[in-house]
């Protein structure tokens, strides 16, 4: 592999990239879901965050990236004791791929060579602690969506199938991305991205141009296009690093979670999902502001994002659900003056 | 479509590959599209041929068990995409929407090229939009009897090669991208491979940078058939009046040169008239069949009611079943184990059994609705209502749906079948009304439709919504008797097809003709007087499930 596209050198697209690092910033928020347009920059800017992500600690040579020695599964073969920086996983899903290659399966070159039973693990194992990314998710096969969202749902993946009971930790960020003319995604799935993003082809012509001179610099002039972005994608790590850290004592006044719930019950989204997520979004958005406190603006940023995805389809509605946030945001929670 | 723009188009790719992506060549079988894969040139590249139905296990490679049991140790097989090649996928117009995702990714990897042979006879057939956003460039060889010429110079080609890394490009990314952004083209992967193919013939030419002949070919090959059919010079301003309102906001110091007449005209000129309105129809119409989402790729052997094992081989599609595989092994053992003097488990792959699943298909409900007459747009409004409320519960009862509308002197399908709300809204939302009743031509749309679902292994459902009697035949002739004798003997074929139908008849007063009608059909008939959206998809439901 190749160095991927700097993610500080992609034009535009601020929601996208913002979704993107707020998940950095806190796993728990549940991944991001990019529809829209084609060639709009979903996959690069998936590749790039993959680079830009601060590396995990793990125990060396462990199918889960385990931390600790202790967590490594009794079933894994050749981890070792030392424990030792790599980068996040962010693993491929290609479409087409097959149920054994997601959980895992028996292992049929032992099974065949050496007569035993064990477990080769899949890409679930691999993505454990990183990212699953899940290109044209809506053209994905649907007993494997179903599979997903179990895993993603409980954060472990158990195995149970050809003589094998195997149960490892998965706890991964999944990313998807497609364009919706090709298909709609089952709201079930929906539900399961914490953020939702729509993108669109730029309309205007300058940041149309910069898009293909960087592209086109970074095709030509990689080193040098490289070593120009370098300090700003390192400067990003760190604030995610920070963000990280300050993540903790960021303060949740009791107005901020009013705010939430005056939002959600406007809105009429189900269930309670729609404000963790909310809340949680707000909170990653104010740790990586440097913020105290979980303010009002936090809210009004990361709310499209996190909710948009989350409203009873209403067919009937010419305008969808991005401008029925955004009109419920304006009159739910005007913006305070500053 | 000259001879030349052809050898250009396939210098350029031999040049530069991978910036390319490929080309999606446009062409019936014949001597000029063999021609074209003979002078195929790809430096360093095999060549792979691929056709729709390869499955995901050769494509990516793993053990290959027939291998493994045969040496008594695992033996992988390496997948077909393992690695850079130049694939030529051919039939691309029956390539599954999973399968061009799958090659679009691939491509994205910079692994090679793609070439993709689309015998597309209908505007509705072509490559998948996933995978033709991302090949670059495009033939269409309609109307050229014989690509007569020599295929590139390997010399020329391996010279321009080495020269391509310092071509330079001048002003020449922001002159295509504004280019492609007058020519109503959203991808931004398109004007890079503009960028890409400009290069490549400048450096072809042996030329230090690039110029204007360049532009004009690169926008020719890589633009010209993605951009939006030119508007009628009468009624609208052509695409370059809009340029300068957008130029202002490209930023002071930014020096973005307006969209040039001359490429313009250059990509204008570079295919014929029909052709753009052709590709667009297709463009609008694929996202429909490729609407499957994930469900209408019937594979028979993955979900739904588990049917017997039977042989075959598991090729990731299909799923081994292991005690049958056994059970299919065990009275050789001793026969198996005499000659090869082993004493282990000896499996042939001959015993190799898959699991098979039966599954119920997709349904399409086609809407075939009278746009006729004064009451033809609140009649409208609520059919499209419906649609749109049965498509939002469509997921969960795997339903696509179409809809054909007919007035005046003619039907038209305004919404190919479906499941795709976003693609639904845009095609609804400009719905006219007014004129005649062509009964008969509506139900020839609806019947047609049917059909093709059909032919895709989906169960279609007409639903005739209508108030009034036929006064316009099939030819479109104003004459009330023979539009009936039309609408009749097409209400005989669509029972003849045993299409299951239903006739909702929206007049104020129920009308004779109609149940008449519904029972030509073989069709339940359901008198709705002043329907509504909500009304219409709860009693279309009720006779579906019924």
């Amino acid at each position: 592999m190749t160095d991927p596209f700097p993610f500080s050198a992609i034009v535009g697209q601020d929601e996208m990239k913002r979704a993107m690092i707020l998940t950095a910033v806190d796993a728990g928020i549940g991944g991001v879901l990019v529809f829209g347009d084609r060639g709009t920059g979903k996959s690069t800017a998936v590749r790039a965050l993959a680079a830009l992500l601060p590396p995990i600690r793990a125990v060396e040579g462990c199918p889960v990236n385990s931390a600790r020695a202790q967590d490594v599964p009794g079933w894994a073969q050749g981890a070792g004791r030392r424990v030792a920086p790599r980068p996040t996983p962010v693993v491929d899903l290609p479409l087409g791929v097959t149920e054994d290659r997601v959980v895992g399966a028996l292992d049929i070159e032992r099974a065949l060579t050496r007569g035993e039973k064990a477990f080769e693990p899949g890409l679930l194992a691999r993505a454990n602690r990183g990212y699953l990314y899940i290109d044209e998710v809506n053209l994905l096969e649907d007993h494997i969506v179903d599979l997903l969202l179990d895993v993603a749902q409980s954060g472990e993946n158990v195995v149970e199938r050809e003589g094998l009971s195997i149960r490892h930790p998965a706890r991964f960020v999944l990313v998807g991305s497609g364009n919706p003319e090709e298909g709609e995604l089952r709201p079930q799935l929906l539900d399961r991205f914490g953020l939702s993003v729509e993108v669109q082809s730029p309309r205007d012509i300058g940041t149309r141009v910069e898009v293909i001179r960087r592209r086109h610099a970074y095709d030509t002039a990689r080193e040098a296009f490289l070593a120009q972005w370098r300090k700003k994608d390192a400067a990003l790590r760190r604030a995610i690093v920070a963000a990280r850290a300050a993540l903790p004592s960021v303060a949740t006044p009791d107005g901020t979670l009013e705010d939430c719930a005056a939002l959600c019950i406007a809105l009429g989204s189900d269930g309670l999902r729609g404000e963790l997520t909310l809340l949680r979004a707000a909170r990653a958005l104010a740790a990586f502001d440097g913020a105290a406190a979980v303010a009002r603006a936090h809210l009004r940023a990361v709310a499209p994002m996190a909710l948009r995805h989350r409203l009873r389809r209403d067919p009937l509605d010419e305008a969808g659900s991005t401008a029925r946030v955004a009109r419920t945001l304006d009159e739910v929670l005007p913006a305070v003056p500053v | 479509m000259t001879a030349a723009r052809l050898r250009a188009a396939l210098a350029v790719l031999a040049v530069d590959p991978a910036g390319l992506g490929g080309l999606w060549l446009r062409a019936r079988a014949g001597g000029a599209r063999d021609a074209v894969t003979r002078a195929l040139v790809t430096p360093g590249l095999r060549v792979l041929r691929l056709h729709p139905g390869v499955t995901e296990a050769a494509l990516s490679g793993g053990i290959d068990l027939a291998a493994s049991l045969a040496a008594g140790a695992a033996v992988r097989g390496a997948g077909l995409l393992d690695g850079p090649a130049a694939v030529v996928l051919a039939m691309a117009e029956r390539c599954p929407p999973a399968l061009g995702a799958r090659l679009g990714q691939w491509l994205d990897r910079n692994a090679g090229c793609l070439i993709a042979l689309d015998e597309g006879a209908e505007a509705t057939e072509g490559c998948p939009p996933a995978l033709a956003d991302r090949l670059g460039l495009f033939l269409d060889l309609d109307g050229l009897r014989e690509a007569d010429g020599p295929a590139p110079d390997p010399a020329r080609v391996a010279a321009a090669r080495g020269r391509l890394a310092v071509v330079g490009s001048g002003d020449a990314p922001a002159r295509l991208a504004t280019l492609a952004a007058a020519l109503g083209i959203g991808s931004l992967r398109a004007p890079l491979f503009a960028l890409a193919a400009a290069r490549a013939h400048a450096a072809l030419r042996g030329a230090a940078s690039v110029a204007e002949e360049d532009l004009a070919l690169a926008a020719e090959l890589t633009l010209a058939h993605r951009a939006l059919p030119a508007p009628d010079p009468d009624e609208a301003p052509p695409p370059p009046a809009d340029a300068p309102d957008d130029a202002p906001a490209a930023g002071p110091g930014e020096r973005t040169t307006l969209p040039d007449e001359i490429l313009l005209e250059a990509v204008r000129a570079a295919l014929p008239a029909d052709l753009l309105a052709r590709l667009a129809a297709g463009r609008a119409a694929r996202p429909a069949s490729g609407a499957s989402g994930t469900g209408a790729a019937r594979r028979g052997n993955r979900r739904g009611r588990p049917l017997a094992s039977t042989p075959g081989r598991p090729d990731g599609a299909a799923r081994l079943d292991p005690v049958a595989t056994l059970r299919a092994a065990a009275p050789w053992q001793s026969l198996r184990r005499a000659a090869t003097g082993r004493g282990t488990l000896e499996i042939r792959p001959r015993d190799f059994r898959v699991r098979r699943f039966r599954e119920t298909s997709d349904r399409v409900l086609i809407f075939a609705v009278d746009a006729s007459g004064s009451a033809a747009l609140a009649r409208l409004a609520e059919a499209k209502g419906a649609v749109e409320l049965l498509l939002a519960q469509a997921y969960a009862r795997r339903d696509h749906v179409a809809l054909v509308a007919f007035r005046g002197a003619d039907a038209e399908v305004l919404l190919p079948p479906t499941r795709s709300l976003v693609q639904a809204k845009r095609r609804l939302a400009a719905l006219p009304g007014g004129g005649g009743t062509p009964l008969a031509a509506g139900l020839r749309a609806g019947m047609e439709l049917a059909r093709a679902a059909r032919a895709r292994g989906m169960t279609p459902t007409l639903a005739l919504l209508t108030d009034g009697r036929a006064n316009v035949a099939l030819d479109g002739a104003a004459d009330r008797p023979r539009a009936l004798a039309d609408a009749e003997r097409l209400a005989r074929l669509v029972a003849a097809a045993r299409t299951p139908a239903v006739v909702l008849d929206t007049a104020t007063r129920p009308q004779p003709g109609l149940r008449a009608l519904a029972g030509l059909m073989g069709a339940a008939y359901l008198p709705l007087p002043r329907a509504d959206a909500h009304r219409l998809s709860q009693a279309l439901a009720g006779t579906l499930n019924a």
